[in-house]
């Protein structure tokens, strides 16, 4: 009480970090830390996939069939060069999973980027415009609200096949995923900053900047958008989570990323048809990488979450 | 006289990660039946530290770390949480700040009455009804027995705070600690409630401690005053000996601080106690000085700077969806000059228009009917937003919250220069960046302030950010909403003295708005009282005080705290004095 400073929000990444409550939560936490750095693992992996991975499940001359499913090498008649067995083509599963987690990645980040995009816009633009603007968009968000994420994606996914000429699928499969996951997610970030807009809106900086006679779009850009950033980082990293998982079940139902450069979801449905002949393997690991992924990355969502709220902590 | 509340010694720690903040310390105080103690300071000198420590009610990790709290003997601090919690409410009345709040919108009045006393009370429930109802009475609201059924929000603010004092009294607790109980209200208003508070203290023998930053408020209602100075209690005393001769440095310039009502004074008296004053003022010469270069808009107009003609302004009350067509008139008719070069003060109460007039001269609000003239032209006419620029760059605007009014993601070189960039005021990045740190040098910040965030500031400083944001376009017209409303008075008094400064310095044009009567005897040159969106009355700011011709203007001077009374009516000598 003696401290008379509010503690507001500071500014400046550097300064920031140094004394920010968010680094010294951070240090205190163990199971963030350990999220942390498992996510760190698995996305220098996926980046630098083609210098660690030991082989490339994507040359056929390095793929022999006669190495087809192989049990990883514990296992009795399992090899040492393959070290979590082989799937029915001969690829190295240990290969495979780290190019399918690359691929489910980069399907996360960029529906989550084209996600956010759309919604921060939508946010923004209703938020601040207001009246039948604001209405006509909220409305949409319902409509979209009330369907689950999964099944606009599926309706995005199936429509952009059928307008696409054949033969195209494989090669466009990447892009069309990642407009319907992006198409299906944007509606949470819209309602968020909507919100953080209808507060800021009010506070009297952005009636200074009226007052100076800043076009609308220079208020929302230069002095809005900064101070609706918190959440919507939260969310990204909560809905990077949801993306990937999204991307696996497409791929999972068939709809997804093909099976010449199979990515998780991918490899679980090529799994599943050994589930029950035992050869577990070809979908366990890709299962157990898929969850540990996840699992990390929502961990410190949550934590992200929790720790800009100042309401939680 | 007997001591009800005693509270000796009494330290209140909040430790953090950054070092323990000790928020109170050494605290002794008591409370006789039937005696308010005020206890004044400014934010963040412990007040409510102590309040909270006494009701047990310590925020976590804040802890009482020495000291003890007795209540009629008893000592209380010590006892088990089961304990305390028989006392608070029973024994220990309590009346926050905000009565929007501190009652329960889903029961009604007469629900958490009862409720209350039957938890603490020996009473059964039809006793408990009509003890309700009585009480409502006494707190003074019409129809005790049809408005002891209304949910909250079905009172004014005034008779939630009524309702909230019955509440506090309700199981009729020997002592009630009232937070900052009037802050949030109207002044018509917070007269009734102090008038209230001080007759149920009298007529059922309650010690009160009254918790405010107000001296209006202290001289109005306590018997004995505390000032507390960061976590200490400086000085203690009866109240006309604190109020009239205090001893304490502290306690000096806190007085000294604070505007009076009875006479204008050329400047603040400024007695810098806490040493964290602003940077001294660089001093210049306005005809070489960049402010006062370069004035383009000096072509020659006849008649006042700003005429308003017959404003209206009304909003549309209820959602697109309901169907409703009802609107709310906030100005209504209004008619005004302010002429070249004065001070123009508008006062009255939270929703009387004045704001909704500031937003209207700066082209924010566009009026339903009537035109708004600057310098000759009609603002309300002006179709092109690049036309309408023009005149926005000669009225500025400082605002009430410090807190909300510079965007906390923008350094303070960004805040200032961008109306200067945007109405290319400089030919190059290398000058805005000098003329930016001038400013800073001229509102007493210094020029170092350009590198550093908002929340490095405290208010006061940040209201100076948006002084020199304001004067960024060289106006010459300034309109100050509320500038010192949300600032503690020694802050107010030093940011008042900027304005009047740069005011004659830059012979600038102002529109003072307050509802702070004595700041507005201050500052202005004439004064308009606005009520319920219309100007009751137009005035030279002395005649208004001297001899009002309005009822409302009356009865707001009236209600006008009295903290010189007596020194008044000594007779002249002082005043002739300063005078």
């Amino acid at each position: 009480m003696t401290d008379t400073d509010r503690t507001e929000r500071p500014a400046g990444l550097l300064a920031r970090l140094d004394e920010s409550d968010l680094w010294w939560s951070f240090r205190h936490s163990p199971t963030v830390i350990v999220a942390a750095l498992t996510t760190l693992v698995m996305f220098a992996a996926a980046i630098f996939a083609p210098w660690i991975a030991p082989h490339d499940p994507f040359d056929l001359s390095q793929v022999n069939l006669l190495d087809a499913l192989l049990p990883p090498m514990w296992e009795e008649g399992g090899m040492a060069a393959f070290p979590l067995g082989t799937d029915d083509q001969g690829r190295d599963m240990l290969s495979t999973i780290i190019y399918g987690a690359r691929i489910s990645l980069f399907v996360g980040f960029a529906s989550v980027a084209l996600a956010m995009v759309i919604g921060v816009a939508v946010g923004l633009v209703s938020g601040y415009a207001g009246g039948w603007v604001d209405t006509v968009l909220m409305r949409i968000a319902d409509v979209q609200l009330s369907f689950p994420a999964i099944l606009i994606a599926l309706l995005i996914d199936g429509v952009a096949r059928g307008l696409l000429p054949r033969g195209s699928h494989d090669a466009l499969a990447f892009y069309v995923l990642v407009t319907a996951i992006g198409l299906s997610f944007w509606v949470q970030y819209a309602r968020t900053v909507r919100g953080s807009v209808l507060v800021e809106r009010r506070k009297e900086y952005v009636l200074a900047a009226q007052v100076t006679g800043l076009p609308s779009l220079t208020i929302l850009v230069r002095h809005i958008l900064p101070n609706v950033t918190g959440p919507v980082l939260v969310i990204a990293t909560i809905q990077l989570a949801l993306a990937i998982i999204t991307e696996a079940t497409l791929s999972f139902l068939g709809v997804g990323i093909p099976p010449t450069s199979p990515s998780l979801g991918t490899l679980i449905r090529i799994g599943n048809d050994f589930l029950f002949s035992g050869e577990w393997w070809i979908t366990i690991f890709p299962g157990a990488a898929l969850v540990i992924l996840v699992l990390a990355v929502n961990i410190l969502g949550d934590w992200l979450r929790d720790a800009l709220n100042p309401k939680l902590r | 006289m007997t001591r009800l509340l005693d509270i000796s010694g009494l330290s209140v720690e909040f430790p953090s990660r950054r070092g323990t903040v000790t928020a109170a310390r050494d605290i002794t105080l008591s409370v006789a039946p039937g005696e308010i103690l005020g206890v004044v300071g400014e934010s963040g000198a412990g007040k409510s530290t102590i309040g909270a420590a006494v009701m047990g009610l310590l925020e976590p990790p804040g802890r009482v770390s020495g000291g003890e709290v007795h209540l009629d003997g008893q000592r209380i601090d010590t006892l088990p949480e089961g304990d305390k919690r028989r006392i608070r409410g029973r024994r220990i009345g309590m009346i926050f700040q905000d009565p929007l709040t501190s009652l329960n919108p889903l029961e009604t009045i007469e629900d958490q009455l009862v409720t209350t006393m039957l938890t603490h009370l020996d009473l059964s429930e039809a006793e408990a009804r009509a003890r309700a109802v009585e009480l409502i009475d006494q707190v003074g609201i019409p129809e005790p027995a049809k408005r002891v059924k209304n949910y909250p929000h079905q009172f004014s603010g005034g008779m939630r705070q009524r309702a909230v004092i019955a509440l506090a009294l309700c199981a009729e607790p020997e002592v009630v600690i009232a937070d900052e109980p009037t802050t949030a209200l109207d002044v018509s208003i917070q007269a009734q409630i102090l008038e209230l508070m001080r007759r149920l203290v009298r007529d059922r023998d309650v010690g009160m401690i009254l918790i405010t930053h107000d001296m209006g408020v202290i001289a109005e209602t306590a018997d004995r005053v505390a000032v507390m100075y960061r976590g200490s209690v400086v000085e203690e005393g009866p109240t006309d000996k604190i109020l009239l001769n205090p001893d304490h440095a502290y306690t000096q310039s806190l007085i000294a601080a604070v505007p009076r009502p009875d006479r204008r004074m050329d400047r603040f008296p400024l007695v810098d106690y806490s040493g964290e004053g602003a940077a001294p003022r660089a001093a210049f010469d306005v005809k070489t000085h960049w402010l006062g270069q370069a004035r383009d808009f000096a072509a020659a107009h006849e008649g006042p700077l700003v005429a308003v003609e017959n404003l209206t302004m009304a909003f549309h009350v209820g959602g697109m969806l309901s169907g409703r067509h009802e609107t709310f008139t906030a100005v209504d008719d209004l008619s005004l000059d302010i002429r070249d070069g004065e001070v123009f003060g508008l006062v009255g109460e939270s929703g009387s228009g004045k704001s909704t007039v500031a937003r209207l001269l700066t082209g924010i609000y566009r009026p339903v009917s009537g035109r708004v003239v600057f310098a000759g032209v009609d603002l309300t006419a002006i179709g092109s937003r690049r036309e309408m620029n023009r005149y926005r760059r000669q009225m500025q605007m400082i605002f009430q919250d410090p807190y909300s009014s510079v965007n906390p993601r923008m350094r303070v070189s960004d805040i200032v220069a961008e109306p200067i960039r945007f109405h290319r005021l400089a030919s190059s990045n290398a000058e805005a960046r000098r003329i930016v740190e001038d400013l800073l040098e001229h509102v007493g910040l210094g020029a170092a302030a350009a590198k550093k965030y908002p929340h490095e500031f405290s208010g006061g400083q940040r209201q100076r950010i948006s002084i020199a944001r304001a004067l960024a376009t060289r106006p010459r017209f300034l309109i100050c909403d509320e500038p010192t409303s949300a600032l503690d008075v020694s802050i107010q008094a030093q940011i008042l003295n900027l304005l009047k400064d740069l005011q004659e310095e830059l012979g600038l044009t102002m529109l003072f708005i307050s509802h702070d009567l004595p700041v507005i005897r201050q500052m202005c040159d004439r004064v308009g009282v606005m009520k319920g969106g219309r100007l009751m009355e137009l005035a030279e700011t002395e005649t208004l005080f001297e001899a009002p011709q309005n009822d409302y203007t009356r009865h707001l001077l009236a209600l006008m705290p009295k903290i010189y009374a007596e020194e008044a009516g000594e007779g002249g000598g002082a005043a002739a004095l300063d005078a």
